[in-house]
């Protein structure tokens, strides 16, 4: 197993830290989407520090990287949580969130940050450039793997499922998409605004190897996240079954905190919920 | 009067993309189920390794270019123009333009030179969408052998390229190739005292017949083939706004959002002088190209009439 030097208290204690960057920022910034942010991080968290990724903070392009695609872009907050983690950047930067004249952009921006590996926040667009990663990866006879990370509302977008078809077609065994499936988008309950279901089979449908998981079981996590990586012959998706705003009690469930920013004093309720 | 017609300038985009293929390894090619039409098949017959046909998916087909770029490729991408900047517009905005990835995209099919198939499939709107992506080179070549030079020099840049090319076969411009051919840089086919045609694509060989017509008249045209939309040649406009005092653009495309105006932002800001306009004011409609292109007023005789009413009208004036 590529997790066995890995203890899965100290992933959880780090995702738990994480989840308190997560809040901190945001409350500085004001504004930006703590639900879907705190819904990813145990996730993101498994695969930057679960010994699933490989990559090198001081080479933020090294050519034979893992990479790591955040197709749900509003989420960019786990995702500077957990680059400043890994030391891509100074962990400082992180409330510096949405500030003019920094890197750090409300959406992840290729341009900005040299870590953030596609410019996202259109949704549906990170499959199809994970894709394109993939069969260069094959094209060069690189050994990387590209991960991609979708969101359940965002899997209402057409291109979702142009870059499924795609990547089953061209049996891009080196893509793998993680559908952080936390139940709700901006309206609403994702059963009420527009239903994805029955979504395991549609993958299936579509040539996909899928696995479906309780997204906040760090064990479960790293297991799918290394039977994908076992899995070659076709894309694998996981389908993590997760909660929005997991970790902060009135944030869960609790489809206001979709992107709206908490309070100072909300802040700090988080933060002691949040406590080692 | 009449030019010979040459190869079709998606025909010297195919061509011209399977001998870059043979140079350059790192070049890979996708298109959107019409590889017989935009004739992207000669590079995937070639190199079926470096070829990626999506299927009719637009959107997809933009962001895997995207992602093969990031990764260092040289990605080309075609459908028809029309296709691959409307479907693929979010894509090329979010993940092209904004993220300055090497994408290049070719759109076959541009302008109502397409004929018989009509509105739907012909590129009306496409320069202007890809003028509206900053960081976005978009030139639209006007015969086989500035395309040509036209796709070696898209590739050999590095960062964003659109490039329009047609379906009909296309007069001959450049009939000893197009050598001196440079991004940015206009090409000065004929000169003239008093009134300058700025021109591209299929409307260059159209504009060079008007300055046929108008010397007849005693009027003495200059001709100025405007490959490059972006980065515009400002130095040759100012030029020729200053040293003959009139221009006519002329396009085939919708004029609101194509060459002719950006020609006019840098005539209005550098040196106004009057201007006149020929190209599409609306959409067109199915019929023979060359009906088509009449009844749309994109001929040599209306460039000319405009040409001739502009230097008139500013003789009057002076006297």
């Amino acid at each position: 197993m590529v997790t066995s030097d890995v203890s899965l208290k100290q992933l959880e204690r780090t995702a738990r830290k994480l989840r308190r960057h997560i809040v901190k920022m945001l409350a500085i910034a004001g504004s930006g989407h703590p639900g879907g942010s705190l819904s990813a991080i145990d996730i993101l968290t498994a695969l930057f520090f679960g010994n699933v990724m490989r990559y090198n903070p001081q080479n933020p392009r090294w050519e034979d990287r893992d990479r790591f695609i955040l197709s749900k872009g509003h989420a960019v907050p786990a995702l500077y949580a957990v680059l400043a983690e890994a030391g891509f950047i100074p962990e400082e930067w992180l409330w510096q969130l949405r500030k003019i004249d920094t890197p750090m952009q409300g959406h992840p921006s290729v341009k900005d940050l040299p870590a953030v590996e596609a410019s996202t926040g259109s949704l549906g667009q990170g499959l199809s450039i994970g894709l394109g990663m993939a069969l260069a990866a094959r094209i060069d006879g690189k050994p990387y793997r590209v991960y991609v990370m979708i969101g359940d509302g965002e899997s209402e977008e057409g291109q979702v499922w142009e870059a499924a078809m795609a990547a089953s077609h061209f049996h891009a065994g080196n893509l793998t998409a993680i559908l952080d499936y936390n139940h709700y988008q901006l309206d609403g309950a994702i059963g009420e605004i527009m239903s994805i279901e029955p979504v395991v089979s549609k993958w299936e449908a579509f040539g996909w190897a899928v696995r479906e998981i309780d997204g906040h079981d760090m064990k479960q996590i790293l297991d799918a996240l290394h039977w994908a990586r076992e899995t070659r012959e076709q894309p694998s998706i996981i389908v993590a079954h997760t909660v929005k705003g997991k970790g902060v009690s009135f944030m869960e469930g609790n489809n206001e905190f979709h992107g709206k920013a908490p309070t100072q004093s909300e802040l700090e309720q988080a933060l002691a919920e949040l406590a080692d | 009067m009449a030019r010979p017609l040459g190869e079709a300038t998606r025909e010297a985009y195919g061509k011209a993309l399977a001998e870059l293929g043979r140079e350059n390894p790192n070049i890979v090619v996708l298109d959107g189920d019409l590889s017989k039409s935009t004739m992207t098949k000669y590079f995937a017959q070639e190199f079926p390794g470096r070829f990626f046909n999506v299927g009719i998916a637009e959107a997809n087909m933009v962001g895997v270019a995207a992602g093969l770029a990031a990764a260092g490729k040289v990605a080309f991408a075609s459908s028809f123009a029309c296709f691959v900047m409307c479907k693929g517009f979010d894509q090329l905005r979010l993940a092209v333009a904004y993220s300055d990835n090497n994408v290049k995209i070719v759109g076959t099919h541009g302008g109502i030179s397409i004929g018989e198939d009509g509105v739907s499939q012909m590129g009306h709107e496409d320069i202007g969408l890809a003028l509206s992506l900053p960081g976005f080179v978009v030139m639209v070549p006007a015969d086989g052998a500035q395309t040509r030079a036209a796709v070696r020099a898209a590739a050999e840049h590095i960062g964003p390229v659109y490039i329009r090319v047609g379906r009909p076969k296309a007069p001959i411009v450049y009939e000893n190739g197009c050598p001196d051919f440079q991004i940015g840089k206009a090409i000065m086919l004929r000169d003239g005292r008093d009134v300058t045609l700025i021109a591209n694509g299929l409307m260059v060989a159209a504009a060079l017949d008007a300055a046929e017509m108008l010397e007849q008249d005693g009027v003495s045209a200059r001709v100025l083939d405007m490959h490059t939309v972006r980065p515009l040649d400002e130095e040759a406009v100012e030029k020729a706004a200053r040293e003959t005092g009139a221009i006519v653009v002329a396009e085939e495309h919708l004029l609101h959002t194509g060459l002719a105006s950006q020609v006019a932002m840098a005539v209005a800001r550098l040196h106004p002088v009057p201007m006149r306009y020929v190209g599409l004011t609306q959409y067109a409609e199915s019929g023979a190209p060359d009906a088509l292109m009449r009844k749309y007023g994109l001929t040599g005789e209306n460039i000319a009439r405009e040409a001739l009413e502009i230097v008139r009208s500013r003789a009057s004036s002076v006297v």
